[in-house]
């Protein structure tokens, strides 16, 4: 059987292992983001979310996801 | 009588009936927020931009108790230091969802919480190029609030004393001539304490005010909240009705004439 390649990413300061190859789009639904809700930078880029299914994620990507919180 | 529903907050070309403007951070939970914000009756919240918690995918979201449809989010950038990351936050906050009203902060000192005004002058004006909204909280300078004014700012919002400090208005003579020199909306953001405060904000001539840590923070937010409501409205009356004159001596209300 091939084994499957996994390889490491960060996502919001967190390593992540992740099936190579995948996806962003992949990424994001395994992690129940709420795309309406929330903003994705890869690599210090803003990601338009309605591309994220066309984005491959590479060994050592840098994603951000953030979201609105109580502040002042 | 003063018709106060006629007498709105504009900004940014946006109609607002409330000109209480209120924080979302400090509460103990969303519920409370969500509750002392409708007992504020503020139309406007300020709102964080920070990262998912990935490991807790169940944390409730703000949006899930403050309806973004209902009350209009304003994206702040506490927490920013220099102008860098002041325009990555505002830029992903537009992207969550298409906000262009923000609310520009920048911070220069970490115990005072005194705004940097060299980055912040810089993050208007770059702002204000890429098509934000920017409504910037400042000191209470009134050169900085022209300069502000110069660079493309929607509306000044001078502090009245450090962020958090509940100290109330420290500097009435330069928010009143802030006042008179401009004609953007003029906002009092961070250190009020008490309803009074608030008052006297609009008693200067402001046109609103900004109250997070007061409210959140006070013993019994939600009669806080409803106090801020009353005291903005209470203040803004007493403003646009027109004070007496300030007179060293004293002088009698009933008229002389008559006396027995």
């Amino acid at each position: 059987m091939k084994k499957i390649k996994k390889i490491k990413i960060k996502i919001n300061g967190k390593i992540k292992s992740i099936i190579q190859d995948s996806n962003l789009s992949m990424v994001l639904k395994n992690l129940k983001i709420p795309l309406n809700k929330v903003a994705i930078e890869l690599n210090e880029e803003i990601i338009d979310k309605k591309k994220i299914d066309r984005i491959k994620l590479n060994k050592n990507d840098k994603i951000e996801i953030v979201h609105f919180i109580g502040g002042g | 009588m003063v018709n106060l529903k006629k007498d709105s907050l504009i900004i940014a070309k946006k109609k607002f009936n409330s000109r209480l403007i209120v924080g979302t951070g400090k509460y103990k939970s969303m519920s409370e927020c969500a509750k002392a914000i409708k007992l504020s009756g503020a139309e406007i919240v300020t709102v964080a931009v920070r990262r998912v918690n990935i490991s807790d995918k169940n944390k409730p979201l703000l949006m899930d108790y403050i309806n973004p449809k209902k009350i209009t989010y304003l994206p702040n950038t506490a927490g920013c230091f220099n102008s860098k990351e002041a325009l990555r936050t505002l830029r992903l906050a537009r992207e969550i969802g298409g906000w262009k009203l923000v609310k520009l902060e920048v911070l220069g000192d970490k115990k005072n919480l005194f705004p940097d005004m060299i980055e912040t002058l810089k993050s208007t004006e770059d702002l204000a190029k890429e098509g934000f909204k920017v409504m910037v909280y400042c000191n209470d300078d009134p050169l900085m609030a022209k300069r502000l004014e110069n660079s493309g700012a929607e509306a000044i919002m001078p502090l009245a004393a450090p962020i958090g400090s509940g100290l109330g208005i420290q500097n009435k003579i330069n928010i009143q001539i802030i006042r008179k020199q401009t004609k953007l909306p003029l906002i009092i953001d961070a250190g009020l304490g008490q309803a009074s405060d608030a008052t006297i904000a609009m008693e200067l001539g402001c046109d609103g005010v900004l109250v997070n840590t007061a409210i959140a923070k006070a013993k019994k937010p939600f009669e806080m909240a409803l106090a801020f409501k009353n005291a903005v409205i209470a203040g803004r009356q007493s403003y646009k009705s027109g004070r007496i004159d300030k007179i060293l001596m004293g002088n009698p209300s009933s008229p002389s004439k008559g006396i027995i």
